[in-house]
Protein backbone atom coordinates (compact mmCIF):
# COMPACT_ATOMS: atom_id res chain seq x y z
CA UNK A 1 0.00 0.00 0.00
CA UNK A 2 3.03 2.30 0.25
CA UNK A 3 2.96 2.59 -3.64
CA UNK A 4 -0.30 4.35 -3.47
CA UNK A 5 0.17 8.54 -3.08
CA UNK A 6 -3.08 9.01 -1.89
CA UNK A 7 -3.10 6.33 1.36
CA UNK A 8 1.16 7.49 1.93
CA UNK A 9 0.01 11.09 1.75
CA UNK A 10 -3.09 10.56 3.94
CA UNK A 11 -0.86 8.80 6.73
CA UNK A 12 1.70 11.18 7.26
CA UNK A 13 -0.86 14.29 7.78
CA UNK A 14 -2.73 12.11 9.81
CA UNK A 15 -0.62 10.56 11.77
CA UNK A 16 0.69 13.41 14.64
CA UNK A 17 -3.25 14.74 14.60
CA UNK A 18 -4.58 11.66 15.49
CA UNK A 19 -1.95 11.24 18.67
CA UNK A 20 -2.36 14.92 19.43
CA UNK A 21 -5.97 14.10 19.79
CA UNK A 22 -5.39 11.13 21.77
CA UNK A 23 -3.23 13.49 24.20
CA UNK A 24 -6.19 15.94 24.09
CA UNK A 25 -8.51 12.64 25.00
CA UNK A 26 -6.37 11.46 27.49
CA UNK A 27 -5.97 14.83 30.06
CA UNK A 28 -9.12 16.51 29.13
CA UNK A 29 -11.01 12.85 30.80
CA UNK A 30 -11.72 15.25 34.15
CA UNK A 31 -14.15 17.69 31.58
CA UNK A 32 -15.38 15.28 29.19
CA UNK A 33 -15.99 12.07 27.61
CA UNK A 34 -12.73 10.85 27.62
CA UNK A 35 -10.18 8.84 29.78
CA UNK A 36 -7.25 6.15 29.82
CA UNK A 37 -9.09 3.36 27.63
CA UNK A 38 -10.43 5.81 25.17
CA UNK A 39 -7.27 7.23 24.61
CA UNK A 40 -5.10 4.53 24.65
CA UNK A 41 -7.06 3.25 21.74
CA UNK A 42 -6.49 6.16 19.25
CA UNK A 43 -2.69 6.60 20.51
CA UNK A 44 -2.89 2.88 18.79
CA UNK A 45 -4.97 3.72 15.79
CA UNK A 46 -2.34 6.11 14.69
CA UNK A 47 0.73 3.58 14.77
CA UNK A 48 -1.66 0.85 13.31
CA UNK A 49 -2.26 3.13 10.72
CA UNK A 50 1.40 3.57 10.02
CA UNK A 51 2.30 0.03 10.03
CA UNK A 52 -0.52 -0.74 7.90
CA UNK A 53 0.46 1.82 5.17
CA UNK A 54 3.80 1.35 5.14
CA UNK A 55 4.56 -1.98 6.38
CA UNK A 56 4.84 -4.06 9.56
CA UNK A 57 8.78 -3.43 9.35
CA UNK A 58 8.36 0.06 9.29
CA UNK A 59 6.26 0.27 11.87
CA UNK A 60 8.42 -2.06 14.58
CA UNK A 61 11.23 0.09 13.24
CA UNK A 62 8.94 3.15 15.17
CA UNK A 63 8.29 1.25 17.98
CA UNK A 64 10.55 -1.51 18.57
CA UNK A 65 9.75 -4.75 20.91
CA UNK A 66 11.48 -4.24 23.54
CA UNK A 67 9.72 -0.34 23.49
CA UNK A 68 6.18 -2.08 23.68
CA UNK A 69 7.24 -4.90 26.46
CA UNK A 70 8.59 -1.30 28.55
CA UNK A 71 5.59 0.30 27.64
CA UNK A 72 2.99 -2.46 28.78
CA UNK A 73 4.84 -3.12 31.73
CA UNK A 74 5.51 1.00 32.97
CA UNK A 75 2.04 1.61 32.88
CA UNK A 76 0.80 -1.08 35.47
CA UNK A 77 3.84 0.24 37.59
CA UNK A 78 2.53 3.84 37.44
CA UNK A 79 -0.79 3.12 38.55
CA UNK A 80 0.81 0.65 41.37
CA UNK A 81 3.23 3.00 41.98
CA UNK A 82 0.75 5.53 42.98
CA UNK A 83 -0.88 3.45 45.51
CA UNK A 84 2.37 3.02 47.07
CA UNK A 85 3.46 6.73 47.26
CA UNK A 86 0.47 6.92 48.65
CA UNK A 87 1.19 4.42 51.51
CA UNK A 88 4.54 6.04 51.89
CA UNK A 89 3.26 9.05 53.26
CA UNK A 90 0.88 8.04 55.38
CA UNK A 91 -2.18 6.98 54.16
CA UNK A 92 -3.60 3.60 52.67
CA UNK A 93 -3.16 1.90 49.60
CA UNK A 94 -4.33 4.24 46.24
CA UNK A 95 -5.45 6.86 49.34
CA UNK A 96 -4.51 9.99 47.03
CA UNK A 97 -5.72 12.55 49.67
CA UNK A 98 -2.47 12.44 51.40
CA UNK A 99 -0.30 12.30 48.31
CA UNK A 100 -0.33 16.70 48.19
CA UNK A 101 -1.18 18.97 51.40
CA UNK A 102 -4.44 19.82 50.03
CA UNK A 103 -6.69 16.71 49.72
CA UNK A 104 -8.54 17.90 47.13
CA UNK A 105 -5.39 18.87 44.74
CA UNK A 106 -4.42 15.57 45.83
CA UNK A 107 -7.26 13.86 44.16
CA UNK A 108 -7.11 15.69 41.13
CA UNK A 109 -3.25 14.58 40.66
CA UNK A 110 -3.83 10.95 41.55
CA UNK A 111 -6.21 10.97 39.36
CA UNK A 112 -4.03 12.42 36.43
CA UNK A 113 -1.76 9.94 37.02
CA UNK A 114 -3.29 6.80 37.65
CA UNK A 115 -5.31 7.78 34.00
CA UNK A 116 -2.03 8.14 32.65
CA UNK A 117 -0.62 4.94 33.46
CA UNK A 118 -3.94 3.05 32.38
CA UNK A 119 -3.61 5.00 28.68
CA UNK A 120 0.04 3.54 28.45
CA UNK A 121 -0.34 -0.02 29.07
CA UNK A 122 -3.75 0.23 27.04
CA UNK A 123 -1.54 1.58 23.93
CA UNK A 124 0.81 -0.59 24.51
CA UNK A 125 -0.87 -3.39 24.74
CA UNK A 126 -3.16 -2.59 21.24
CA UNK A 127 -0.29 -2.15 19.31
CA UNK A 128 1.55 -5.51 20.70
CA UNK A 129 -1.93 -6.96 19.70
CA UNK A 130 -2.12 -5.84 16.10
CA UNK A 131 1.65 -6.69 15.70
CA UNK A 132 1.34 -10.32 17.40
CA UNK A 133 -2.02 -11.15 14.86
CA UNK A 134 -0.44 -9.17 11.71
CA UNK A 135 2.72 -10.87 11.96
CA UNK A 136 1.65 -14.53 13.03
CA UNK A 137 3.40 -17.04 11.06
CA UNK A 138 1.45 -20.08 10.95
CA UNK A 139 4.73 -21.94 9.55
CA UNK A 140 6.41 -21.92 12.85
CA UNK A 141 4.02 -23.60 14.91
CA UNK A 142 2.84 -26.05 12.53
CA UNK A 143 5.56 -28.27 13.20
CA UNK A 144 5.47 -28.88 17.19
CA UNK A 145 1.89 -29.21 17.89
CA UNK A 146 0.67 -30.80 14.05
CA UNK A 147 2.67 -34.28 14.83
CA UNK A 148 -0.33 -35.97 15.76
CA UNK A 149 -2.55 -34.61 12.92
CA UNK A 150 0.01 -35.15 10.37
CA UNK A 151 0.37 -38.91 11.22
CA UNK A 152 -3.61 -39.29 11.35
CA UNK A 153 -3.84 -38.51 7.94
CA UNK A 154 -1.82 -40.89 6.98
CA UNK A 155 1.26 -38.78 6.00
CA UNK A 156 4.86 -37.93 6.88
CA UNK B 1 -46.76 -10.67 35.41
CA UNK B 2 -49.87 -9.32 37.13
CA UNK B 3 -50.62 -6.37 34.73
CA UNK B 4 -49.11 -7.12 31.41
CA UNK B 5 -49.48 -3.40 29.64
CA UNK B 6 -47.37 -2.08 32.31
CA UNK B 7 -45.03 -4.81 31.65
CA UNK B 8 -44.92 -3.29 28.01
CA UNK B 9 -44.89 0.10 28.88
CA UNK B 10 -42.14 0.40 31.75
CA UNK B 11 -40.15 -2.14 30.65
CA UNK B 12 -40.19 -2.88 26.75
CA UNK B 13 -36.32 -2.10 26.65
CA UNK B 14 -35.16 -4.72 28.69
CA UNK B 15 -37.46 -7.59 26.89
CA UNK B 16 -35.84 -6.52 23.47
CA UNK B 17 -32.39 -6.40 25.10
CA UNK B 18 -32.74 -10.12 26.40
CA UNK B 19 -34.12 -10.89 23.06
CA UNK B 20 -30.43 -9.59 21.91
CA UNK B 21 -28.80 -11.40 24.63
CA UNK B 22 -30.65 -14.60 23.53
CA UNK B 23 -29.52 -14.51 20.28
CA UNK B 24 -26.27 -14.17 20.78
CA UNK B 25 -26.11 -16.99 23.09
CA UNK B 26 -27.76 -18.94 20.59
CA UNK B 27 -25.07 -18.29 18.02
CA UNK B 28 -22.43 -20.01 20.62
CA UNK B 29 -24.21 -22.51 21.29
CA UNK B 30 -25.65 -23.70 17.76
CA UNK B 31 -22.78 -22.76 15.79
CA UNK B 32 -19.95 -24.60 14.67
CA UNK B 33 -17.40 -22.62 13.36
CA UNK B 34 -15.28 -21.01 16.24
CA UNK B 35 -15.04 -17.24 14.52
CA UNK B 36 -18.70 -17.05 14.70
CA UNK B 37 -18.96 -18.10 18.10
CA UNK B 38 -16.46 -15.71 19.46
CA UNK B 39 -18.85 -13.06 17.19
CA UNK B 40 -21.77 -14.44 18.91
CA UNK B 41 -20.04 -14.00 22.36
CA UNK B 42 -18.97 -10.42 21.53
CA UNK B 43 -22.63 -9.96 20.21
CA UNK B 44 -23.53 -11.22 24.03
CA UNK B 45 -21.59 -9.23 26.03
CA UNK B 46 -22.45 -6.09 23.98
CA UNK B 47 -26.25 -6.97 24.95
CA UNK B 48 -25.66 -7.18 28.58
CA UNK B 49 -23.66 -4.12 29.09
CA UNK B 50 -27.09 -2.16 26.94
CA UNK B 51 -29.13 -4.30 29.62
CA UNK B 52 -26.90 -2.68 32.24
CA UNK B 53 -26.72 1.28 31.13
CA UNK B 54 -30.65 1.05 30.46
CA UNK B 55 -30.73 0.13 34.29
CA UNK B 56 -28.93 3.21 34.98
CA UNK B 57 -30.88 5.69 32.75
CA UNK B 58 -32.86 8.08 34.87
CA UNK B 59 -35.83 9.72 33.16
CA UNK B 60 -35.51 13.28 31.72
CA UNK B 61 -31.82 12.81 33.32
CA UNK B 62 -28.77 14.14 31.38
CA UNK B 63 -25.05 12.27 30.70
CA UNK B 64 -22.86 12.40 34.18
CA UNK B 65 -20.95 15.15 33.46
CA UNK B 66 -21.71 17.91 35.83
CA UNK B 67 -23.08 21.04 33.93
CA UNK B 68 -22.93 24.79 35.87
CA UNK B 69 -26.73 25.20 36.66
CA UNK B 70 -28.51 23.55 39.71
CA UNK B 71 -31.25 21.54 40.01
CA UNK B 72 -30.52 19.47 36.78
CA UNK B 73 -30.89 15.36 37.05
CA UNK B 74 -28.06 13.24 35.50
CA UNK B 75 -28.03 10.00 35.11
CA UNK B 76 -26.14 7.14 37.51
CA UNK B 77 -22.81 7.17 36.92
CA UNK B 78 -22.00 3.69 38.61
CA UNK B 79 -23.13 1.55 36.00
CA UNK B 80 -20.89 3.51 33.09
CA UNK B 81 -17.92 3.07 35.30
CA UNK B 82 -18.93 -0.96 35.36
CA UNK B 83 -19.47 -1.43 31.89
CA UNK B 84 -15.95 0.48 30.85
CA UNK B 85 -14.17 -2.14 32.72
CA UNK B 86 -16.32 -4.47 31.18
CA UNK B 87 -15.85 -3.97 27.48
CA UNK B 88 -12.32 -3.25 27.99
CA UNK B 89 -12.14 -6.85 29.44
CA UNK B 90 -14.03 -7.95 26.87
CA UNK B 91 -11.49 -6.86 24.16
CA UNK B 92 -8.76 -8.89 26.16
CA UNK B 93 -11.01 -12.26 26.13
CA UNK B 94 -11.64 -11.95 21.91
CA UNK B 95 -8.04 -11.57 21.67
CA UNK B 96 -7.20 -14.13 23.66
CA UNK B 97 -9.67 -16.61 21.85
CA UNK B 98 -8.88 -15.41 18.81
CA UNK B 99 -5.28 -15.75 19.26
CA UNK B 100 -6.75 -19.80 20.06
CA UNK B 101 -8.25 -19.74 17.19
CA UNK B 102 -5.28 -18.93 15.38
CA UNK B 103 -3.46 -21.99 17.12
CA UNK B 104 -5.82 -24.36 16.91
CA UNK B 105 -6.15 -23.61 12.70
CA UNK B 106 -1.83 -24.13 12.69
CA UNK B 107 -2.42 -27.54 14.50
CA UNK B 108 -5.15 -28.78 13.07
CA UNK B 109 -6.12 -27.13 9.80
CA UNK B 110 -9.85 -26.62 10.13
CA UNK B 111 -11.54 -24.05 12.77
CA UNK B 112 -14.87 -26.64 12.61
CA UNK B 113 -16.21 -27.63 16.17
CA UNK B 114 -16.98 -30.81 14.70
CA UNK B 115 -13.84 -31.25 12.53
CA UNK B 116 -11.54 -30.95 14.87
CA UNK B 117 -12.40 -33.10 17.90
CA UNK B 118 -12.58 -35.70 14.85
CA UNK B 119 -9.05 -35.21 14.02
CA UNK B 120 -8.68 -35.40 17.76
CA UNK B 121 -10.05 -38.43 18.30
CA UNK B 122 -8.18 -40.32 15.45
CA UNK B 123 -5.04 -39.30 16.70
CA UNK B 124 -5.64 -40.28 20.48
CA UNK B 125 -4.87 -43.87 20.45
CA UNK B 126 -1.36 -44.29 18.20
CA UNK B 127 -0.10 -40.48 19.65
CA UNK B 128 0.70 -42.23 23.05
CA UNK B 129 2.58 -45.75 21.91
CA UNK B 130 4.17 -43.27 19.29
CA UNK B 131 5.34 -40.38 21.94
CA UNK B 132 6.57 -43.27 24.24
CA UNK B 133 9.63 -44.38 21.96
CA UNK B 134 9.82 -40.72 20.94
CA UNK B 135 10.97 -40.14 24.65
CA UNK B 136 12.69 -43.26 25.03
CA UNK B 137 14.89 -42.97 21.78
CA UNK B 138 15.78 -39.06 23.26
CA UNK B 139 16.73 -40.49 26.59
CA UNK B 140 19.09 -42.75 25.66
CA UNK B 141 20.56 -40.75 23.41
CA UNK C 1 -41.75 10.90 22.17
CA UNK C 2 -39.20 11.14 19.66
CA UNK C 3 -36.45 9.66 23.12
CA UNK C 4 -39.55 6.82 22.25
CA UNK C 5 -39.19 6.40 18.95
CA UNK C 6 -35.34 6.44 18.73
CA UNK C 7 -35.11 3.84 21.37
CA UNK C 8 -37.12 1.77 19.76
CA UNK C 9 -35.98 2.02 16.27
CA UNK C 10 -32.15 0.98 17.17
CA UNK C 11 -33.16 -1.56 19.75
CA UNK C 12 -35.21 -3.41 16.49
CA UNK C 13 -31.82 -2.37 14.38
CA UNK C 14 -29.88 -4.56 16.15
CA UNK C 15 -32.04 -7.54 16.27
CA UNK C 16 -31.88 -7.31 12.34
CA UNK C 17 -28.48 -7.09 12.55
CA UNK C 18 -28.07 -9.75 14.79
CA UNK C 19 -30.45 -12.41 12.12
CA UNK C 20 -28.05 -10.95 9.71
CA UNK C 21 -25.22 -12.57 11.66
CA UNK C 22 -27.18 -15.78 12.25
CA UNK C 23 -28.27 -16.80 8.16
CA UNK C 24 -24.82 -15.06 6.94
CA UNK C 25 -22.04 -17.54 5.37
CA UNK C 26 -19.43 -15.94 4.58
CA UNK C 27 -16.96 -14.85 7.87
CA UNK C 28 -15.62 -11.54 6.55
CA UNK C 29 -19.41 -9.98 6.39
CA UNK C 30 -20.05 -11.76 9.31
CA UNK C 31 -17.15 -9.48 11.01
CA UNK C 32 -18.15 -6.70 9.35
CA UNK C 33 -21.98 -7.33 10.94
CA UNK C 34 -19.94 -7.93 14.11
CA UNK C 35 -18.68 -3.86 14.01
CA UNK C 36 -21.72 -2.07 12.70
CA UNK C 37 -23.67 -4.01 15.50
CA UNK C 38 -20.95 -2.37 17.94
CA UNK C 39 -21.49 1.06 16.60
CA UNK C 40 -25.57 0.77 16.48
CA UNK C 41 -24.92 -0.16 19.86
CA UNK C 42 -22.62 2.49 20.59
CA UNK C 43 -25.46 5.17 19.39
CA UNK C 44 -27.51 3.57 21.66
CA UNK C 45 -25.48 4.31 24.62
CA UNK C 46 -25.61 7.88 23.78
CA UNK C 47 -29.21 8.02 23.88
CA UNK C 48 -29.53 6.20 27.03
CA UNK C 49 -26.88 9.02 28.51
CA UNK C 50 -23.95 6.90 28.82
CA UNK C 51 -21.25 9.33 26.54
CA UNK C 52 -17.75 7.38 28.42
CA UNK C 53 -19.37 4.14 27.34
CA UNK C 54 -20.53 4.82 24.18
CA UNK C 55 -16.51 6.56 23.14
CA UNK C 56 -15.34 3.36 24.72
CA UNK C 57 -17.73 0.86 22.87
CA UNK C 58 -17.08 2.43 19.26
CA UNK C 59 -13.29 3.05 19.55
CA UNK C 60 -12.90 -0.68 21.81
CA UNK C 61 -15.85 -2.54 20.18
CA UNK C 62 -16.42 -1.16 16.58
CA UNK C 63 -12.71 -0.02 16.36
CA UNK C 64 -9.96 -2.56 17.82
CA UNK C 65 -12.09 -5.89 17.83
CA UNK C 66 -13.08 -5.13 14.20
CA UNK C 67 -9.40 -4.73 13.70
CA UNK C 68 -8.62 -7.92 15.40
CA UNK C 69 -11.23 -10.39 13.70
CA UNK C 70 -10.04 -9.38 10.16
CA UNK C 71 -6.24 -9.75 10.86
CA UNK C 72 -7.15 -13.62 12.08
CA UNK C 73 -9.61 -13.32 8.82
CA UNK C 74 -6.22 -13.32 6.80
CA UNK C 75 -5.13 -17.08 8.06
CA UNK C 76 -8.41 -18.55 8.23
CA UNK C 77 -10.88 -20.16 5.50
CA UNK C 78 -13.47 -17.44 4.60
CA UNK C 79 -16.41 -19.41 4.67
CA UNK C 80 -18.63 -21.67 7.37
CA UNK C 81 -18.80 -25.16 6.18
CA UNK C 82 -22.22 -25.96 5.92
CA UNK C 83 -23.80 -29.16 7.81
CA UNK C 84 -26.42 -31.14 6.07
CA UNK C 85 -30.07 -29.52 6.89
CA UNK C 86 -30.43 -32.46 9.70
CA UNK C 87 -27.57 -31.70 11.46
CA UNK C 88 -27.83 -27.75 11.42
CA UNK C 89 -31.84 -28.60 12.61
CA UNK C 90 -30.66 -30.23 15.62
CA UNK C 91 -28.09 -27.65 16.54
CA UNK C 92 -30.65 -24.88 16.11
CA UNK C 93 -33.18 -27.20 18.13
CA UNK C 94 -30.83 -27.73 20.92
CA UNK C 95 -29.61 -24.15 21.34
CA UNK C 96 -33.53 -22.97 21.05
CA UNK C 97 -34.46 -24.53 24.18
CA UNK C 98 -31.69 -23.73 26.52
CA UNK C 99 -31.72 -20.17 24.83
CA UNK C 100 -35.96 -20.14 25.18
CA UNK C 101 -35.80 -21.37 28.87
CA UNK C 102 -32.88 -18.85 29.76
CA UNK C 103 -34.50 -16.25 27.88
CA UNK C 104 -38.15 -17.04 30.19
CA UNK C 105 -36.01 -16.87 33.45
CA UNK C 106 -34.45 -13.70 32.47
CA UNK C 107 -37.78 -12.03 31.49
CA UNK C 108 -39.39 -13.34 34.86
CA UNK C 109 -36.86 -11.37 36.80
CA UNK C 110 -36.96 -8.23 34.65
CA UNK C 111 -40.43 -7.38 34.91
CA UNK C 112 -39.93 -7.25 38.65
CA UNK C 113 -37.23 -4.77 38.28
CA UNK C 114 -38.40 -0.67 38.34
CA UNK C 115 -39.85 0.70 35.55
CA UNK C 116 -36.59 1.85 33.06
CA UNK C 117 -35.72 5.79 34.43
CA UNK C 118 -37.95 5.76 37.66
CA UNK C 119 -35.79 8.45 39.68
CA UNK C 120 -36.65 6.54 42.53
CA UNK C 121 -35.20 3.07 41.72
CA UNK C 122 -32.86 1.23 44.45
CA UNK C 123 -29.94 2.03 41.93
CA UNK C 124 -30.32 5.60 41.71
CA UNK C 125 -30.49 6.88 45.63
CA UNK C 126 -27.42 4.59 47.13
CA UNK C 127 -24.32 6.17 46.53
CA UNK C 128 -24.65 7.49 43.75
CA UNK C 129 -26.21 11.09 44.63
CA UNK C 130 -22.68 11.25 47.20
CA UNK C 131 -20.65 10.52 43.57
CA UNK C 132 -22.43 13.18 42.09
CA UNK C 133 -22.32 15.76 45.20
CA UNK C 134 -19.10 15.24 46.36
CA UNK C 135 -17.15 15.47 42.81
CA UNK C 136 -19.03 18.74 42.47
CA UNK C 137 -17.99 20.03 46.31
CA UNK C 138 -14.75 18.15 46.96
CA UNK C 139 -12.94 17.15 43.81
CA UNK C 140 -14.16 20.03 41.66
CA UNK C 141 -14.03 17.58 38.51
CA UNK C 142 -16.97 17.78 36.64
CA UNK C 143 -16.55 14.34 34.53
CA UNK C 144 -17.91 11.92 37.46
CA UNK C 145 -17.49 9.14 35.47
CA UNK C 146 -13.72 9.85 35.44
CA UNK C 147 -13.81 10.31 39.20
CA UNK C 148 -15.53 7.65 40.10
CA UNK C 149 -13.24 4.84 37.64
CA UNK C 150 -10.11 6.26 38.85
CA UNK C 151 -11.01 7.25 42.28
CA UNK C 152 -14.19 5.98 44.06
CA UNK C 153 -13.19 2.63 42.61
CA UNK C 154 -9.92 2.81 42.02
CA UNK C 155 -9.21 -0.91 42.79
CA UNK C 156 -11.65 -2.02 40.49
CA UNK C 157 -9.64 0.21 37.75
CA UNK C 158 -6.30 -1.22 38.93
CA UNK C 159 -7.60 -4.51 38.48
CA UNK C 160 -8.77 -4.11 34.97
CA UNK C 161 -5.35 -2.55 33.90
CA UNK C 162 -3.65 -5.58 34.90
CA UNK C 163 -6.27 -7.87 32.86
CA UNK C 164 -5.37 -5.72 29.60
CA UNK C 165 -1.65 -6.54 30.76
CA UNK C 166 -2.18 -10.17 31.21
CA UNK C 167 -4.25 -10.23 27.88
CA UNK C 168 -1.25 -9.06 25.82
CA UNK C 169 0.81 -11.06 27.68
CA UNK C 170 -0.99 -14.17 26.69
CA UNK C 171 -1.35 -13.18 23.18
CA UNK C 172 2.29 -12.79 22.87
CA UNK C 173 2.80 -16.35 24.27
CA UNK C 174 0.36 -17.56 21.75
CA UNK C 175 1.09 -15.92 18.72
CA UNK C 176 4.86 -14.44 19.26
CA UNK C 177 6.11 -17.95 20.35
CA UNK C 178 7.88 -16.68 23.77
CA UNK C 179 7.80 -20.46 25.02
CA UNK C 180 10.47 -22.45 26.34
CA UNK C 181 9.29 -25.10 23.99
CA UNK C 182 9.67 -23.66 20.91
CA UNK C 183 13.00 -22.33 21.66
CA UNK C 184 13.80 -25.83 22.44
CA UNK C 185 12.54 -27.08 19.66
CA UNK C 186 14.48 -24.22 17.45
CA UNK C 187 17.49 -25.28 18.79
CA UNK C 188 17.17 -28.97 18.42
CA UNK C 189 16.97 -28.16 14.64
CA UNK C 190 19.48 -25.81 14.31
CA UNK C 191 17.53 -22.40 13.89
CA UNK C 192 18.61 -19.47 14.23
CA UNK C 193 15.94 -17.44 16.42
CA UNK C 194 14.67 -14.15 14.47
CA UNK C 195 14.43 -12.00 17.47
CA UNK C 196 11.94 -9.71 15.08
CA UNK C 197 8.24 -11.01 16.16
Amino acid sequence: MRDNPVLRTCAKILFAPIIVFGLYVQFHGDYSPGGGFQAGVIIAAAFILHALIFGLEAGRRLVPQWLNLALLAAGVLLYGGVGVAGMSMGGLYLDYNVLLPDPSAGQHVGIILVEFGVGLTVTAVMLALFHAFAGFNPERFGDETSDEADHSRGGS
Amino acid sequence: MIDPVSIITDSWNYLIVICLMMGGLFIVISQNNLVKKLVGLAIFQTSVFLFYITVGKMAGGTAPILLDSADVAYSNPLPHVLILTAIVVGVATTALGLALVLRIHAAFGSIEDDEVLTIKAEAALPRVTRAASETDSEARS
Amino acid sequence: MSVFVTNLLLLLFLVFLLVLVIMTRRLFAVVVLAGAYSLVSAAMFVNLDAVDVAFTEAAVGAGISTVLFLATMAYLPGREKVLPPSGRIGNAMAAGIICVFAGALLVAAAVELPAVGDPNAPAHVHVAPRYLAESDSFLHIPNVVTTVLASYRGFDTLGETVVVFTAGLGVLVLLSGFTRTRRAAQDRAGVKEDSDA
